[in-house]
Formats: C-alpha cells, sequence, structure tokens
C-alpha cells in the first residue's frame, strides 16, 4: 500500500494565484506558446518546448492526476522521446518490461509473437505503466524547469482569435482572467473544449461492442506478457485480454455484448465471476473498473489558426495496439521543434503545417489499424464472422492463418510521405528511408564506454544532425547542426556491426536526422550543397 | 501481374468438379463455412493484394448483374 499512497500523495496539486490574474485588457500578459491540458501529451510537449527554451504556460482545469490505469502501454517510441525528456529511466524501472503476445483461440495457444527479436536496442518494445505514474514522472520533470509554468485549476472558458494571437479567458477558484498567447496547443483529451470553442467536428465511427477494463490487484507467477483470447472457455464467444503491470496490477478486459447493461455490468459483484472464471480463483481485489465503447474518429484539420490540436483532441482510437497515448506522445515530438524553430524566426509559419499533414496520415493509419483490429474481435456480418472463424481454425495449422489472426496491432512509429523529406537519389537496400524514424543501435565511445545512438542523437542536442559513416574525411557540417560520426578517427565504434547495417553503411554514407529522431534525407556520398539544400527542405525554407 | 481470366487448367471440368464436389452433402451454412475458408487458403496462395482486388471487383460484378437479371425476370 505504501507505493499506492505514495502515488495519491504525488497526484494531488495545489492552485496558485498567479500574477498574470491581476492584469487584464491591454496589459493582460503575453505568452508565446499555451500548452492547455497536463496529461502525458500536454506535459510531455511543454518539457520538450522547455528543453529547447521557449517559455510555456500549462494550463490544466483539474488540481490533480486521474484515477485509474487508462493508458498502460508505452512504446518504444516513446520511451525514446521521454529519454529525450529526461524522464525514460524512471518510466522504465517502474514499468514492466514486455516484448512477446500470446494469441489463444478457446483453451489452446494459436501462436505467439515477438515486437522486439533482435538486440541491440537500448529500450525494449514496450513497458507497461499505470498512466498516473507516467503523469507524475512528467510533472516532476516540469517542476525542475523554470521555463514552464503549470497552472492547476486553470480552465479555458473562451478563445479569441486575434491578428498575432490568441485571447484566452480563463476560469479559477478567484474568478476569470484573460491571457494572449501567440501560439495555443490544445492537448486537452477526446472531449476537447478547445475543439469545440473552434467549432471543428470530430466525425467517426462509433463501435457498438461494448468492453469491460477492471484492474485487479493480484499476485500470480503468469508471465510478463500479453495474453489475448478469442471465444475463451471463462468468457465463452466473446474476447479477453490480460497483460501485467507495476505494483501487481493485472490489466484485464473483457468483451461484452452489445445490448450488456452498462451500470449493471460495471458493479463489482457482476464482474467478479467472469474474473474468477478466468483466473480460476477469487484472491484478487479491484483497483479500477470502466466500461466503454470504442470510437475511431480524428478532426479533418490539426491546425484550426493559431491553435493546434494533438494527442485524443485530436483523434482516437480504439485501445486494441496501443495507438492512443502513443500517437499522442508522436504528436507532442513532431510539433515541439517545430513550434520552437516558428519562434525562434528559423523556420516561417507554414513549417506548422508539415505537423497537420505528418500527424494526420499517421491518425489515418492508427485508426486503419485498430478498426480492422476491433472488426476481427467482433464482427459485424455473419460472413463476417464466418470468415473470421475460418481465418482462427486455419490459423492452427498454417503460418498464414496465423499472421492474419488479429488481436489487436501494435503501434510502431508512422513513416512519413512529408513535404520535408528530400527523396532518395542514391541506391538503398536497406536502412529509415526518408520520413521514417532513426533506429536504434549499441555503438561504443571514442574513450571506450558504451552507448547507444538514440543517446548520442540526445548527447547531441536533439537538433538536426549528420548520422556519418566514415570514410576517412568528415563531411562538411553546417552550423548549428549535430554530428554523430561512426568509424573514422575519433568516431563512434560500432563493434556489433549493427549500426552499420541497419543503416545499409557504406564508407561516405550520411543521414540528416530531424530534430525529433526522423530521417530528413541520406546520401551515399555527402555533398555540402545537398546536405544545405536537404536541411532547408526539412526546415520548410524552400 | 494482373489477374489472369484465360483458361489456365489443362481439363476445366476437373476443376469445376472438385470445388462441386467439395460441396456435396453439406448444408448451407457448411457449404459458407467451406467458401470462406477455401477463398482465404487460395488467397493467400496468390500472394498479390492487385490480384486478389481485381479478383474481388470480378466477381462482384457478376454477382450484382446476376442479382439484377434475376430481379428482371421476376418482374
Amino acid at each position: 500500500m505504501a507505493d499506492a499512497q505514495t502515488a495519491q500523495a504525488r497526484t494531488q496539486f495545489g492552485y496558485r494565484r498567479h500574477p498574470d490574474q491581476d492584469r487584464s485588457g491591454a496589459a493582460m500578459a503575453e505568452h508565446p506558446v499555451v500548452v492547455v491540458g497536463a496529461g502525458p501529451v500536454g506535459l510531455s510537449l511543454a518539457i520538450d518546448l522547455a528543453q529547447r527554451g521557449q517559455r510555456v504556460v500549462l494550463l490544466d482545469d483539474a488540481d490533480r492526476i486521474g484515477e485509474g490505469s487508462r493508458a498502460i502501454c508505452f512504446s518504444k517510441r516513446s520511451l525514446e522521446f521521454w529519454d529525450r525528456l529526461g524522464v525514460g529511466d524512471r518510466m522504465v524501472d517502474k514499468g514492466v518490461v514486455w516484448s512477446v503476445g500470446k494469441i489463444f483461440h478457446g483453451a489452446s495457444q494459436l501462436y505467439q509473437f515477438n515486437l522486439l527479436p533482435e538486440e541491440g536496442h537500448k529500450r525494449p518494445a514496450f513497458i507497461n505503466l499505470q498512466q498516473f505514474y507516467a503523469e507524475a514522472y512528467l510533472v516532476d520533470r516540469v517542476e525542475q524547469l523554470p521555463e514552464i509554468d503549470l497552472r492547476w485549476r486553470n480552465k479555458v472558458i473562451a478563445l479569441e482569435s486575434r491578428n498575432d494571437g490568441l485571447a484566452l479567458t480563463i476560469a479559477t477558484p478567484d474568478g476569470s482572467y484573460q491571457v494572449h498567447a501567440a501560439f495555443v496547443v490544445a492537448c486537452d483529451g477526446a472531449r476537447s473544449s478547445l475543439r469545440q470553442m473552434v467549432g471543428a467536428d470530430f466525425a467517426g465511427q462509433v463501435f457498438e461492442d461494448q468492453f469491460l477494463i477492471a484492474d485487479v490487484k493480484m499476485t500470480a507467477a503468469f508471465p510478463t506478457e500479453r495474453w489475448f483470447w478469442f471465444d475463451p472457455p471463462f468468457h465463452a464467444g466473446r474476447s479477453a485480454l490480460l497483460h501485467k503491470q507495476p505494483d501487481d496490477i493485472w490489466r484485464i478486459d473483457l468483451q461484452l455484448n452489445p445490448d450488456a447493461d452498462p451500470v449493471a455490468e460495471k458493479r463489482p459483484e457482476n464482474v467478479r465471476p467472469r474474473i474468477e472464471r478466468m483466473l480460476g480463483h477469487d484472491k484478487f481485489e479491484f483497483e479500477w473498473i470502466s466500461l466503454y465503447k470504442f470510437q475511431c474518429r480524428r478532426m479533418a484539420k490539426f491546425i484550426h489558426g493559431r491553435v493546434m490540436f494533438a494527442g485524443d483532441s485530436a483523434h482516437q482510437v480504439s485501445p486494441f495496439g496501443a495507438r492512443g497515448a502513443n500517437s499522442g506522445l508522436e504528436d507532442a515530438e513532431n510539433l515541439a521543434w517545430k513550434l520552437d524553430r516558428v519562434l525562434r524566426g528559423l523556420s516561417p509559419e507554414g513549417l506548422l503545417e508539415s505537423y497537420h499533414v505528418e500527424r494526420s496520415a499517421a491518425a489515418d493509419e492508427n485508426i486503419r489499424e485498430s478498426t480492422r483490429s476491433t472488426d476481427f474481435m467482433a464482427p459485424v456480418t455473419r460472413q463476417e464472422a464466418r470468415l473470421r472463424q475460418a481465418v482462427l481454425s486455419l490459423a492452427r495449422d498454417t503460418e498464414f492463418g496465423k499472421r492474419m489472426v488479429n488481436g489487436g496491432r501494435l503501434s510502431v512509429p508512422s513513416v512519413y510521405d512529408t513535404p520535408l523529406s528530400t527523396g532518395d537519389g542514391d541506391s538503398w537496400r536497406g536502412g529509415p528511408r526518408p520520413g521514417a524514424s532513426m533506429l536504434d543501435a549499441p555503438v561504443t565511445e571514442p574513450g571506450g564506454g558504451s552507448s547507444y545512438l538514440t543517446d548520442v542523437f540526445i548527447k547531441q542536442g536533439t537538433r538536426f544532425t549528420l548520422l556519418e559513416f566514415c570514410n576517412g574525411a568528415a563531411a562538411d557540417v553546417p552550423e548549428g547542426v549535430g554530428s554523430i560520426r561512426v568509424g573514422g578517427e575519433n568516431g563512434l565504434v560500432d563493434a556489433q556491426g549493427l549500426a552499420g547495417k541497419r543503416y545499409d553503411a557504406e564508407p561516405g554514407t550520411t543521414y540528416l536526422l530531424r530534430p525529433d529522431g526522423y530521417v530528413a534525407a541520406r546520401f551515399r556520398k555527402a555533398q555540402r550543397p545537398a546536405i544545405d539544400a536537404a536541411l532547408a527542405r526539412a526546415s520548410g525554407v524552400n | 501481374m494482373a489477374l489472369s481470366t484465360n483458361s489456365n487448367f489443362a481439363k476445366p471440368d476437373d476443376a469445376f468438379r472438385a470445388v462441386v464436389e467439395a460441396h456435396r452433402g453439406l448444408t448451407e451454412a457448411q457449404s459458407a463455412d467451406l467458401d470462406a475458408a477455401l477463398v482465404l487458403v487460395l488467397a493467400n496462395h496468390i500472394g498479390d493484394i492487385d490480384v486478389l482486388r481485381e479478383a474481388i471487383a470480378l466477381a462482384k460484378r457478376q454477382m450484382l448483374d446476376a442479382s439484377q437479371q434475376q430481379q428482371q425476370q421476376q418482374q
């Protein structure tokens, strides 16, 4: 219980009156960026902006971190982002590391998959961690950064466009006040009030099937794997999921009939027998019970004037695939460096449009994947059910059948088709193409210390960086651009050859990485004019 | 690769009979189950999403034409 109490204590925050509240009208305070919503996305975005030197006002209408586990699966990509924000170690130390998933049909196992079957990555495929821990660690980090002004119980109630930004009216326990912001980022969740204020629609598909989530506390010897059942003996005809979290908490997800009564189903006395059948015993306590229907939808435009939407406020998916929180974090890492450049006057405001282009395409992909999973779990027509049954039966004996079984396709970083990329001019047999995220690999520092490419990228300042596989003469690195050199004199040593292999490297191979770690361009022989052109394109200056 | 609608079997009657006989003695529901599995097995064997989409389009066109004709005959 000590752990839970510590978590509890960490999640209560006090409202404090701010001097901005005594200013009004022409004297209202002016801020470069106001981020609305201190969930995982808003907190991470604020930290990224602050680390880039931007002052951020972060508003949240509550004074505490939400209850329940909610999001639990955080991807390798999210952990790499959190490493840059200085919170990766805390998340991984507390989290439950996993990479194996098993799919069962009835009482028997159909197949298992490993999401990260190879060695040589700093971070695992996934950790499971209750969202409230992630938020608490992010708040701790925010409190170390004087650039961030986090204001609890500050609720935006009106938004008014100005020529040079927006005026926000904010309600507090002491009444309302106004501030001016050059840019506003709405990270205020699926029921975003800012989305309503800009009059944007939020269209998509609602699924009829209901799902019951229960987090239960018990000591059990199940392995730290994701177990998914179709038609299990303990829950006939439906699907079920079991997943481990820290503190001996287990996430259980049970599909219910579309016509199940939500109020009755949620009562512990009704949930308990189902879970007892699943676990085969009654030695557990409930931590959290929730009943929900899925929606898959997104905003048509993620940018409305100078208001940008990130995370659940912009897009919603079903939970099978861990594509909610992880895609929101990808939004944050995508937006932070662009907003920083625009605020510094290094890039035109048009660079922000690429945030919409890249992340709305990612949202489409996430919606497509999670819709397919949901349809597979809850077939709509009889023939659809028949096809699914055929897949499940074929999966017993055939490889292709196993691969067609869809119990959730887990979040991987999107590959962007984006105007910021410079297309390949040389020939490549592998490696991340422009628009894909950088791949990790183990390297040895010239001094002998072992490290990873993702860590070296952070040490280089999380900015535009040339990753070069040397052949003697170093590339001519433009000013302000980081440099990672593998091989050559004083370069990193690729002792296991994994960096070279993962980047399809030959002597002279050079990748231009964006500040979010995505590949902007790559060359077999890097010439300065080509690097400059790719850099300009990736900065939105062209 | 495009969908081939040439006659690919040396003995087309054998192929047709093989499918027909697989359905002999089955209920409608069993036949539908068999077809579902068979379609997936064959689709995987083809292994080309464009060919599969062409095949689906062709089959769907035939199905719609046939049901339209049936309606006209009933009127």
